[in-house]
């Protein structure tokens, strides 16, 4: 878990399972805040890496959302795009305690995509 | 520590200092547990005190269960018996609870002022259970499922009979349902999650538990929130939940979770933050204090199940007789003690990007198994109705051994792994016998298939058709496809029509024809019996389910939102901005000053970017934020404006032109039959958008030749068309038949949408549905029997009762206002709370 200082933003059961809602940050990216069906919590940046589609509203299966624009798979966990497409959204550190979901403030105020290092080398397609 | 003893002191009697004194708060499963190991290990070492709430000896509580089903009594739970406690000279003082910590004087006190002092002290106060906080948590029969005294609550309000609800559908509150089911209650189980178990099982497994806990004849609310529990008298009468929904309750059982008991050690000052902190070698933030159990956080995690406290213990018994080994955090895994269904989690099973689920489902026995799969090693496994291997799983996952070798037959077990049963399934198949049963459902034998294929089957899709093998519930499809592979040789085989989606081998007909088949009425309930492949479908079999869910059983199956694209989901139209457009219908295209004006005014107040009039035959409002689509559509609907469905899988318009009222060559009303028919259609749901147009004359103003359903009024009557569209590829309509009534024309145009709605494939639009299954058999299907045009029209017209309900009044009346506002805003320079 990285260190820092973490931001309140609600309660889990604020969000539907299967379902995200969005999170305004001030002058900065718009977040989306997922719940899987399974209950996970995940936090990335509500802008598609293809056209730039609110990904807060696309159908959720798994720890993956499809876009609502063009159905681009993206993996809510490493923020990047699944199957042939390539591209990456931020992803922003999430934890939930006791209930409430805590977002690290530094990564809200500052989206960085995934460490390309952990990038899991592509299928050649 | 330099105090020597002799080594053997066992048995003797009348030594006042053995050692050092340890003092163990709470005299539970971790605290019994670590002196036990510790005795094991250096006998003499300490002089043990164990201080206990409960009046009684050191209980199995995990076998809880048991006793209230009435499977054990509490004599056949008991761990440690008083005789123990006097063999090993440890003093118990129970039924006077520790109330406080003196680090300073190491010394720990009593509610009844003993002061007992300590060199060790172990705390083990385990957990407490959660009280939701809703108005009558307090009632008198309110009971929460921890200890024997509750058990014996329980037993007694179960004596009079009556009901019970359990709020909690985790592991605790289904053992507890079952047990007060068995005593003979009424039992009825909350939960909040839509998942019972969420936290052990996925959707595919909580949804085959639900079912057979139904059949058992408790009942099982999911999704439910409870408001409040209602007293009568100081008593507990009913459980209200969130939807209204009033439950009669004679005892009310909290098992919403548990909570680490850390009060006594937040007290003392020690590091607390969900538990209490430990080391590796479960040591707090003060050497002289250990922890141990459900009540302590190592590595952030807090852990509610047994087998942990095991490996705590022995860790913490290694480091108090000074040969520490430190504890390493544990895997765990989870069965369900409830008699007769075999349940098994372990791991993780949450998919990842780079997991891979390995699924098996065979509906006819009720089994369903899930792997996980990450970097050639079992990460998870989820395992209902046939648990045999759940252990060898587990093995596997905490070993991380590599399964790369038996991958293709992990799934099977470990029997079929492990015994030298052939790995490639086709060399396999081709070994079986001539008279192996391939299909189960249908009584079919290889040598059956392998006659059918050299019969000319030469497709999966063709074996269904024609010997039936995997034609029911596909669990054998994988048999069926290496037995086309070995007797026609693998390039031979003839792809069929295309399954639904990667999630399964069943196309989109199959998967309509077995839902009705089969009574088939969730979501989930489709996954598992048809075998879908992955634990919660992708998108594109979910908004299709949901659709052939909706169209099968109408009134019945509740739409589930979340399966459903942004656009049926929001009742807008997403743009690539991410704002929407709106469009309030206009029935068959007439408008009023006060609805121009009510848009104008809503198009200013919601700052409309663009007020495009539509091909359609009406306003579309576009740049409208998400968050205020509620207001804008309580603007339109106070003007009596609907939803027009402009962003549906739906009836959208219809155009009409404006007829023999006003144009000179106008036949008959087709404006008064377009409102007719628009009042009739709309808010339907159907494969894909659905477009319907009524001109008053040959000369077809309205277009009505390249819509879904065309109606062309002639002096004689009213021709109907259908299959047109205007899009990538233009058609035009095809001529179904002549009528000489409205009521006909309407009549028709339900049977038409209805054999649509019932027959075509999800996102296909009627020109290729025609195109594909021909005119003539259209024809045929609607006129061969004549009762079958209003028998469809019938059909449709009970469908509709349950879907002309405008979704714009529900939502601007305040329904799912999550789906509209911000979970919260962030502003930088005021940030809403923060936490170090």
């Amino acid at each position: 878990m990285p260190v820092g200082k973490w931001l309140d933003v609600g309660t889990v059961d604020q969000i539907e399972p299967g379902t995200a809602r969005t999170l305004p940050v001030e002058g900065r990216e718009e977040l989306a805040v997922f719940r899987t069906m399974r209950g996970e919590v995940f936090t990335i940046v509500n802008k598609c890496p293809h056209k730039q589609g609110p990904l807060s509203q696309g159908i959720v299966h798994g720890n993956v959302v499809a876009c609502p624009l063009h159905n681009w798979n993206i993996s809510l966990e490493t923020g990047r795009a699944l199957g042939d497409d390539d591209g990456c959204v931020p992803t922003i550190p999430t934890k939930v305690e006791g209930g409430r979901i805590f977002l690290l403030r530094e990564a809200v105020l500052n989206p960085q995509v995934a460490d390309a290092a952990d990038e899991a080398p592509k299928a050649a397609a | 520590m330099n105090v020597t003893v002799a080594p053997d002191m066992k048995g003797t009697t009348g030594v006042l200092s053995r050692g050092r004194k340890l003092v163990v708060i709470g005299n539970g499963m971790a605290g019994c547990r670590a002196v036990e190991e510790i005795l094991s290990r250096d006998g003499t070492r300490f002089d043990v005190t164990i201080f206990g709430a409960e009046p009684r000896v050191n209980y199995n509580r995990i076998m809880l269960s048991p006793v209230l089903a009435g499977e054990k009594t509490f004599e056949e739970i008991v761990i440690n018996g008083q005789d123990w406690y006097d063999d090993n000279h440890i003093q118990l003082v129970s039924g006077d609870p520790v109330v406080g910590i003196d680090r300073q004087q190491k010394h720990v006190i009593t509610r009844s002022g003993r002061i007992e002092n300590y060199d060790t002290l172990l705390i083990a106060t385990g957990s407490d259970p959660f009280i939701i906080p809703v108005p009558g948590k307090d009632l008198d029969g309110v009971v929460t499922f921890r200890d024997l005294d509750d058990v014996d609550k329980m037993l007694t309000a179960a004596e009079k009979g009556g009901s019970a609800v359990v709020i909690g559908g985790g592991l605790l509150g289904l053992e507890a349902a079952h047990g007060l089911s068995l005593r003979g209650m009424d039992v009825t189980v909350v939960h909040l999650m839509p998942t019972l178990m969420e936290r052990q099982l996925d959707e595919a497994a909580g949804y085959l538990l639900k079912a057979e806990l139904e059949k058992r004849g408790q009942t099982i609310l999911t999704s439910a929130n409870t408001k409040e529990i209602v007293g009568k008298d100081g008593k507990v009468s009913a459980v209200l939940l969130e939807d209204g929904t009033v439950i009669p309750a004679e005892i009310v059982v909290m098992a919403a979770g548990i909570r680490p008991a850390t009060g006594l050690a937040k007290e003392a000052g020690l590091d607390v933050e969900r538990g209490i902190l430990v080391d590796d070698h479960m040591v707090t933030s003060d050497p002289d204090i250990l922890a141990v159990g459900e009540c302590v956080q190592h590595r952030g995690l807090c852990y509610g199940l047994v087998a942990p406290l095991w490996d705590m213990c022995r860790s913490l018994a290694d480091y108090a007789t000074d040969t520490p080994s430190g504890y390493g955090g544990s895997v765990t895994s989870t069965k369900l003690k409830v008699s007769g269904i075999d349940l098994f989690s372990a791991g993780d099973f949450t998919s990842g990007e780079d997991c891979e689920d390995i699924v098996m489902r065979d509906a006819s026995r009720g089994i369903y198994k899930r792997v996980v799969v990450k970097d050639s090693k079992i990460v998870g496994a989820v395992l209902y109705g046939d648990t045999a291997d759940g252990n060898w799983y587990f093995d596997l996952l905490k070993k991380e051994e590599d399964i790369s070798d038996i991958r293709e037959a992990l799934i099977f077990g470990q029997a079929f792994a492990s015994g030298g049963a052939l790995l490639d399934p086709n060399a396999a198949v081709a070994a079986l016998s001539d008279d192996a049963e391939i299909c189960g459902c249908n009584g079919v034998s290889k040598g059956q298939v392998v006659s059918c294929i050299n019969n000319g089957a030469h497709s999966l899709d063709a074996v269904r058709s024609t010997c039936k093998a995997s034609a029911s519930c596909g669990s054998c499809t994988g048999l069926v496809e290496s037995l086309l592979a070995v007797t026609l040789g693998e390039d031979a085989v003839e792809t069929g029509p295309k399954t639904m989606c990667k999630c399964t081998s069943f196309t989109h007909d199959d998967v309509r024809a077995l839902i009705l088949e089969k009574n088939l009425k969730a979501i989930p309930q489709v996954m598992q019996e048809l075998h879908w492949s992955t634990p919660d479908g992708c998108s594109s079999c979910r908004p299709a389910l949901n659709y052939y869910l909706l169209c099968a059983w109408p009134g019945e199956y509740i739409d589930d939102q979340k399966s459903r694209f942004v656009n049926e989901r929001l009742h807008a139209n997403i743009q690539k901005d991410g704002t929407y457009s709106v469009v309030p219908r206009m029935w068959g295209g007439i408008t009023s000053p006060k609805e121009l004006r009510a848009i104008a005014d809503a198009a200013e107040k919601y700052q409309a970017r663009l007020v495009k009039v539509t091909g359609g035959q009406r306003i579309d409002l576009f740049g409208i934020k998400k968050e205020d689509l509620p207001g804008i559509w309580a603007d339109l609907n106070a003007a009596g404006m609907v939803s027009g469905h402009a962003y549906g899988k739906s009836l959208r318009t219809v155009k009409t032109c404006v007829g023999s009222e006003w144009c000179r060559f106008g036949t008959q009303d087709s404006t008064g039959l377009g409102v007719q028919i628009e009042r009739m259609t709309w808010g339907s749901w159907m494969p894909h958008k659905f477009k319907i147009a009524v001109s008053g004359c040959p000369r077809n103003c309205a277009e009505a030749t390249i819509k879904d359903f065309g109606v062309v009024c002639v002096d004689s009557g009213y021709e109907l068309h259908v299959g047109g569209n205007g899009g990538i590829h233009v058609r035009a309509t095809d001529l179904l038949c002549k009528v000489e009534t409205e009521q006909e024309a309407m009549e028709h145009c339900a049977a038409f949408i209805q054999l649509y709605r019932e027959d075509a494939r999800y996102l296909e639009r009627t020109a290729p549905w025609i195109e594909r299954k021909g005119l003539d058999w259209l024809k045929e299907a609607l006129f061969s029997d004549p009762n079958t045009v209003k028998e469809l029209a019938r059909r449709f017209r009970y469908s509709q009762r349950f879907s002309q309900d405008d979704p714009w009044a529900q939502r601007a009346g305040g329904d799912r206002a999550d789906l509209h506002s911000h979970l919260a805003e962030v502003r930088p320079l005021q940030i809403i709370s923060e936490v170090a």
